[in-house]
């Protein structure tokens, strides 16, 4: 079922009565959900999340705006006509009832002419505990089950009515985080099993990137990004995608361009061809960094740390806008540990250049990892003088 | 024994002290003059020891009485409020405007005195020369002819005073019951929302059950209250209880040691235990029932 969420805003009267007033909790979201994918909305708490995630399920109405599943208007209908299932943060089963009623018990509420027999009503719990593989689980009480455990009975109840989309909010959170690894696969593969178009929501931007088909970023009750996962973390439209996506996150720092050179400090670090001149913030991913004696680009050496398969140098520089800084280097760099700098080279690839006032991705040449001729195709046209494609390129 | 523990045990002298002298002492006491037949109060001697005490309370048609006071008392009121402090507690947590307020008014019974609310029932209820009392303008008003209900008939006096035990317990258990409804996850009620599922299979199915803990727990303190109703009739009733025939059995206890007829420490304390006894049974078969049903998480 493909969702489709049409300028969405949502106000909250205020919670603190003494200021009054309305808070903006979503605010003009316009989204797309393709049938049969599974999308995770990510952002910081309080960014809006839930209320989008209970606006499609019918448990909150929007201030303004349409909801779409396929060609019905669902804007105004209750939860139960819309045909969802949801998986709430504290999975909310039912303490006193065991793990079969609680999968049974949508079931139960079925009035009229979708009136199953219990037999059926049993039947159908079964398959839906088979299919989240906690077949015999199904005797026990909600606490005599692991954390994770619980996380699928709590989605086999949202399943076992066939919804046509299933919601998830945090449905990972209470989970340890080994737990948590294989528990998002297990999303995965149900979802990929069932094919039922499932929203997923989280704050975490390592589990989303990981089993998302396409990932929606939120800032302020505001669509910030939508894409692919590599693709957004690849390409961030702005200064607060990049930094959110991505462990150990990108390293800022403060730097202008001057005749298609990126100044950071004094040094001249990198060609950004095409780039208007001005100050700009600079976001360097960690795995940007190539670690070269004779680099542009110095640094203070703080450490360099080995774990596992990765060799990370942490740095300090003055234009940076964090504390300390951290380089995923190859692990035969050769990094003198006793000396008080260290010298490296960006990868362009890595390297992205924002406004230094709105946030906005500035676009310059080389950037991107482009076919060979792609490049020289671009770089004729800016020497013949013909209008430049990139975004604000008029130097 | 470690100086930590030692410590503990010195921090609880006090209250050891406190509950041995008050307490554990006067327990061991009442046990004893049980059972001291022909105690005479003024000399302290008795004749022998037995079970004529209690033999003697069980055939007193006074003590039957408050025992028949008592558990009618005790079988209206109990249900009756806590049913009724339920339903206004779910009342009251689905208010949205002004449930603070609400909550407030419901209260205010709990911190008003007493005996002052026995007076205003009694004003209420009562029929004297002058004044037919507010309750029987109202019986008027329907067609019905007033009622004594202070001098009056039995089931009359008995109608106020279940009224009067209902309405005095009542705050107590709203405030309990609005809080346990709190404190369900609202997650619970959402989950059963995207389900479909209707208002009262909602509260049938998930809001009882989560909060009967706490309903348990008021049936059991209601039980207990109620055995030991004293006060309040004599609020309404005046002491001479027996006469008025609304005596309860701590009313009976209390008589056979200050009332006109007092000074038998020995009939009131096998009167006490004979209630200890009915109060122990009654608790212990609520915990074994509740146990079997209360499903805590
Ligand atoms: N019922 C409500 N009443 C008032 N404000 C609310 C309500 N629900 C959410 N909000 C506010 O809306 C904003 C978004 O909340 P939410 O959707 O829960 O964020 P998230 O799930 O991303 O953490 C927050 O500022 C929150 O305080
Ligand atoms: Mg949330």
């Amino acid at each position: 079922m493909k969702i489709v969420l049409e300028h969405i805003t949502k106000r909250y009267p205020n919670r603190n009565k003494k200021i009054g007033g309305l808070v903006t909790a979503v605010e003009d979201f316009d989204l797309t959900i393709p049938d049969g994918k599974l999308v995770a909305l990510l952002g910081p708490s309080g960014c809006g999340k839930s209320t989008t995630l209970n606006m499609i399920c019918g448990l909150e109405d929007p201030t303004e705006g349409k909801i779409w599943f396929g060609d019905t208007d669902v804007t105004r209908l209750s939860p139960e006509v819309r045909g969802v299932g949801m998986v709430f943060q504290s999975y909310a089963l039912y303490p006193h009832m065991t793990v079969l009623q609680n999968i049974m018990f949508p079931l139960e509420n079925l009035k009229g002419a979708d009136k199953l027999s219990r037999d059926e009503m049993v039947r159908r719990a079964e398959h839906a505990a088979s299919l989240v593989q906690i077949s015999e689980l199904l005797e026990r009480k909600p606490s005599q089950v692991s954390g994770g455990q619980q996380q699928r009975v709590a989605i086999a109840r949202a399943l076992v009515k066939t919804p046509k989309v299933l919601l998830l909010d945090e449905p990972l959170s209470n989970l340890d985080a080994r737990l948590r690894l294989t528990t998002r696969e297990e999303i995965r593969r149900i979802q990929r099993e069932t094919g039922i178009t499932t929203v997923f929501v989280t704050h975490d931007q390592e589990e989303a990137m990981s089993i998302s088909d396409e990932i929606v970023v939120m800032e302020n009750g505001v669509i910030r990004q939508v894409g692919k996962p590599q693709r957004v973390y690849d390409e961030p439209d702005n200064l607060f995608v990049s930094k959110f996506l991505g462990t150990p996150p990108i390293n800022v720092f403060e730097g202008h361009v001057e005749r298609g050179q990126l100044y950071i400090g004094t040094e001249r670090v990198l060609d950004v061809f095409q780039a208007p001149d001005g100050p700009v913030t600079v976001g360097v991913r960690p795995e940007g960094f190539v670690v070269d004696a004779d680099g542009p680009f110095t640094c203070g050496l703080v450490a360099v740390e080995r774990m596992g398969r990765d060799t990370s140098v942490v740095a300090t520089h003055d234009a940076l806008e964090a504390v300390q800084m951290r380089a995923i280097v190859s692990s035969d760099a050769r990094v003198d540990t006793s000396a008080s700098n260290v010298r490296f080279r960006l990868r362009p690839e890595k390297t992205r250049l924002f406004d230094a006032q709105t946030g906005q991705r500035i676009h310059f040449v080389g950037e991107t990892m482009e076919e060979p001729a792609e490049v020289m195709a671009r770089e004729a046209r800016a020497a013949a003088g013909a209008p430049k494609p990139e975004a604000g390129a008029t130097a | 024994m470690n100086t930590r523990s030692m410590k503990g045990w010195l921090y609880l002298i006090p209250a050891i002290a406190f509950l041995g002298v008050f307490v554990v002492y006067p327990l061991f006491d009442v046990v004893v003059y049980s059972f001291e037949e022909g105690y005479n109060s003024a000399s302290q001697t008795f004749f022998g020891t037995g079970t004529y005490n209690f033999s003697y309370v069980l055939r007193d048609t006074y003590f039957i009485q408050a025992l028949k006071n008592t558990f009618i008392l005790v079988i209206i009121t109990v249900p009756l409020s806590t049913g009724l402090a339920l339903l206004i507690s779910v009342g009251l947590s689905s208010i949205k405007k002004l449930q603070e307020l609400y909550q407030t008014i419901f209260f205010l019974p709990y911190v008003t005195n007493t005996l002052a609310v026995g007076l205003v029932f009694m004003i209420l209820f009562q029929k004297t020369a002058y004044t037919d009392g507010f309750v029987n303008q109202i019986i008027h008003l329907f067609g019905g002819s007033s009622v004594d209900f202070i001098d009056g008939p039995y089931w009359a006096k008995m109608t106020v005073m279940c009224i009067y035990t209902v309405w005095v317990v009542m705050p107590f258990k709203v405030l309990i019951l609005t809080s346990a409804l709190a404190s369900v996850n609202p997650d619970y009620y959402k989950a059963a929302k995207v389900d479909g599922t209707s208002s009262w299979r909602i509260f049938y199915k998930i809001t009882l059950p989560m909060i009967s803990p706490m309903i348990f727990y008021l049936i059991i303190t209601g039980f207990i209250g109620a055995f030991k109703a004293y006060g309040d009739v004599v609020a309404i009733f005046g002491t001479n209880l027996n006469a008025a025939g609304m005596n309860t059995i701590v009313g009976y206890v209390y008589d056979m040691l200050y009332g006109d007829g007092g000074g038998y420490p020995s009939y009131a304390s096998a009167a006490a235990l004979v209630l200890f006894a009915i109060v122990l049974t009654i608790t212990v078969i609520n915990l074994l029932i509740q146990r079997r049903s209360v499903q805590t998480s």
